[in-house]
């Protein structure tokens, strides 16, 4: 059977079983719907936080961002994973004692004010909006590149299934869907890696064969050879503070990010909260850890398969000629010599290659069988619905839950209440969709700083407002503007106004580490020349420190 | 004298929960910022395998490390929640897949 129609029936059957259990696991009340009924296992939400977690960008672009940084790549790498144990240790079993239903909850008792209320809900559907449209957009891709449908038409097949289980069955529909989504993905990105392991150095565990066998060596090798530097060497990107910086706000910002907060709200007790970031990072270090490995394999395969060959041979190799229909890869002869050289200078360089193909193309370039070919595109559609889910119920709770039955609608029956979450998570798949078909230019510039943003304000608040009793309101909101304020002034005085990174050459991407800091001085400083928070906010930090007692705010 | 003795009992977990995290955050500092980042190029001439040490932390090592640091803290938490006598009852499983609406 040809590529098409096995990527035709993966695609099929995976879809149908999404719907299956998101059919099975509709609910009928907003525990359900905004906290899956606080039922669910530990590793059962270690693998819903996986799919959430890993995007059509973890799927797709990671290995192929990292095939192009070498060693810099790590900034992704650790900075992704590095945030799991900040959240498992600081934040996560305090947010589950805790216990209701949002993070802007969190922040609205802790900090006893409405106005901070409002402040982290905009602030957590601005992140997660922003976030959503890239996965409609990659939803989209795969459709087109894959199965030859339109990105229009791809994108709204893709807006149907999640608004299927997302409406129906709220967050627990969406994450028994996540379980089922994570299995696909990791299968997905597994095979192949496994393959082009076994093929190039007949080790079949990436990670061993990456770090046992020399593949990396006849990397540096073939490198320095044609100019370029060693893959391996650091800092060959970027400066060691900006790495250091980038890989720091990366891991704040992870640790803030509400859409992974709010499924520790879903687990059955503390501990399981514990134990459930475990294996959540568990599982996204399974991916992670391979993708290093992809990187490097794929780059040597691609340069030494291509390098020194002549035009015509290259043309006859049969994914080049898909890939370059696709206009994502290139060749142009430009000394006339007929063969084709890479280069460092991309004056002389004779291929040009979006980096995205890297994960996409390593099937096809490792000739492996058509059906693994069709896998790896149901793992990228599971990688981006499933991640869109996740946020598409932040946005929904932050609008339905925070601003509408808190503050606009108080007396709302659970009936209206959960009429509202359903309509809200509909109408936020309707304009990621809008936004996947007509992305916004800004789009992929603003996911980056998603990250900075979370790291500036999220992720300080909550952890002094569990570790620091002192910290009162005056502080906390003095702290946010000071932290946003000074990251946004940075990042859009750089991007768009031309600023120069006058801070040690911090570059947007590092600079929420600063707005942290900035966050956690101001905070701890306004604090302790302000009144102390009030007796009953002392006692609820106390109790949120202490495990026990969290079984009872289930019934809420 | 009861509430005070079950008051310094939580205090004392608190702060021995604060140290055992203060541990764990300087051992994620190590083989991150440290070993991959700061140190990198010290760390470069030294292999693991066949990559060089700062390599492989940066693109391997650091992420197994992460990795165990959250089953230890769980697993030491069990011990401190016990301890202290803080640990929940055990948890009722209300919400099966497949378990259909509530």
């Amino acid at each position: 059977m040809s590529v098409e129609v096995w990527t035709y029936i993966l695609v099929g059957v995976t879809f149908a079983a999404y719907l299956y259990i998101g059919y099975l696991n509709r609910v009928r009340d907003t525990g359900g719907f905004y906290v899956a009924g606080r039922g669910v296992p530990a590793i059962f939400n270690g693998a819903a936080v996986g799919a959430d977690w890993m995007s059509a960008a973890s799927f797709i672009s990671m290995a192929g961002l990292i095939s192009f940084m070498g060693y810099d790549g790590t900034v992704y790498l650790m900075g992704w994973t590095g945030g799991y144990v900040l959240l498992a240790l600081l934040l996560a079993p305090y947010l589950r004692k805790y216990g209701k239903y949002t993070i802007p909850d969190f922040v609205g008792d802790r900090y006893y004010s409405t106005t901070a209320r409002i402040v982290a809900a905009i602030a957590a559907i601005f992140v997660s909006l922003t976030y959503v449209a890239g996965q409609m957009r990659g939803v989209g891709i795969v459709f087109s590149r894959f199965l030859n449908v339109n990105i229009t038409v791809g994108v709204i097949i893709g807006m149907a299934i999640v608004s299927f289980f997302a409406v129906l069955g709220g967050m627990k529909g969406i994450t028994w869907t996540q379980v089922a989504q994570y299995s696909v993905l990791i299968v997905a990105y597994l095979i192949p890696a496994v393959a082009i392991a076994w093929v190039l150095t007949g080790n079949p565990i990436p990670q061993l064969s990456f770090t046992f066998s020399d593949i990396v060596d006849r990397l540096n090798q073939i490198q320095t050879d044609l100019g370029f530097t060693e893959y391996t060497q650091p800092f060959s990107a970027k400066p060691m503070l900006d790495v250091f910086c980038i890989t720091m706000a990366l891991m704040a910002g992870t640790a803030g990010l509400p859409h992974i907060l709010v499924r520790f709200y879903t687990v059955p007790s503390v501990r399981s909260a514990r134990y459930s970031a475990a294996w959540a990072l568990l599982f996204i270090a399974l991916l992670y850890t391979t993708a290093p490995a992809l990187a490097a394999f794929a780059r040597y395969n691609l340069i030494d398969s291509l390098n020194g060959k002549t035009i015509e041979e290259v043309h006859q190799l049969k994914w080049v000629q898909s890939w370059e229909t696709t206009g994502l890869l290139g060749f142009e002869d430009k000394n006339g010599d007929g063969k084709l050289e890479l280069s460092p200078d991309p004056a002389k360089s004779e291929m040009t290659i979006d980096r995205d193909i890297i994960v996409l193309s390593t099937p096809e370039v490792a000739r492996l069988a058509p059906w693994v070919v069709g896998l790896v595109a149901a793992g990228g559609l599971a990688a981006a619905l499933s991640t869109a889910a996740g946020l598409l119920l932040v946005i929904s709770s932050s609008i339905a839950h925070d601003i509408y039955a808190r503050l606009i609608n108080p007396e709302a029956s659970e009936a209206r209440r959960l009429l509202v979450g359903r309509v809200m998570i509909f109408l936020a798949v309707v304009v990621a969709g809008v936004f996947g078909i007509y992305p916004p230019g800004f789009v992929a510039q603003v996911v980056a700083f998603a990250f900075g943003f979370a790291a500036a304000s999220f992720f300080p608040v909550i952890l002094l407002g569990i570790f620091d009793s002192r910290t009162n309101r005056a502080g906390a909101i003095w702290g946010m503007v000071v932290g946003l304020g000074f990251t946004a002034f940075y990042i859009i005085g750089n991007k768009y106004f031309g600023m120069p990174t006058f801070l040690w050459g911090i570059s947007a991407e590092g600079i929420g580490t600063v707005g942290m800091v900035l966050n956690l001085i101001v905070t701890f400083v306004v604090s302790r020349m302000t009144e102390p928070p009030p007796i009953e906010i002392r006692r609820m930090v106390e109790e949120v420190r202490v495990p026990r007692g969290a079984g009872a705010v289930v019934e809420h | 004298m009861e509430g005070e003795n079950r008051q310094s009992g939580l205090q004392a977990y608190w702060r021995a929960n604060k140290i055992l995290i203060a541990i764990l955050l300087v051992i994620w500092a190590l083989v991150s910022h440290v070993f991959a980042i700061f140190l990198a190029r010290p760390l470069y001439g030294i292999e693991v395998g066949h990559l060089p040490m700062s390599f492989w932390w940066a693109q391997q090592g650091s992420m197994v490390v992460f990795v165990i640091l959250i089953f230890v803290y769980a697993l030491v938490m069990d011990r401190l929640d016990e301890k202290y006598d803080v640990h929940e009852d055990r948890p009722v499983r209300r919400n099966r897949p497949g378990g259909g609406a509530e």
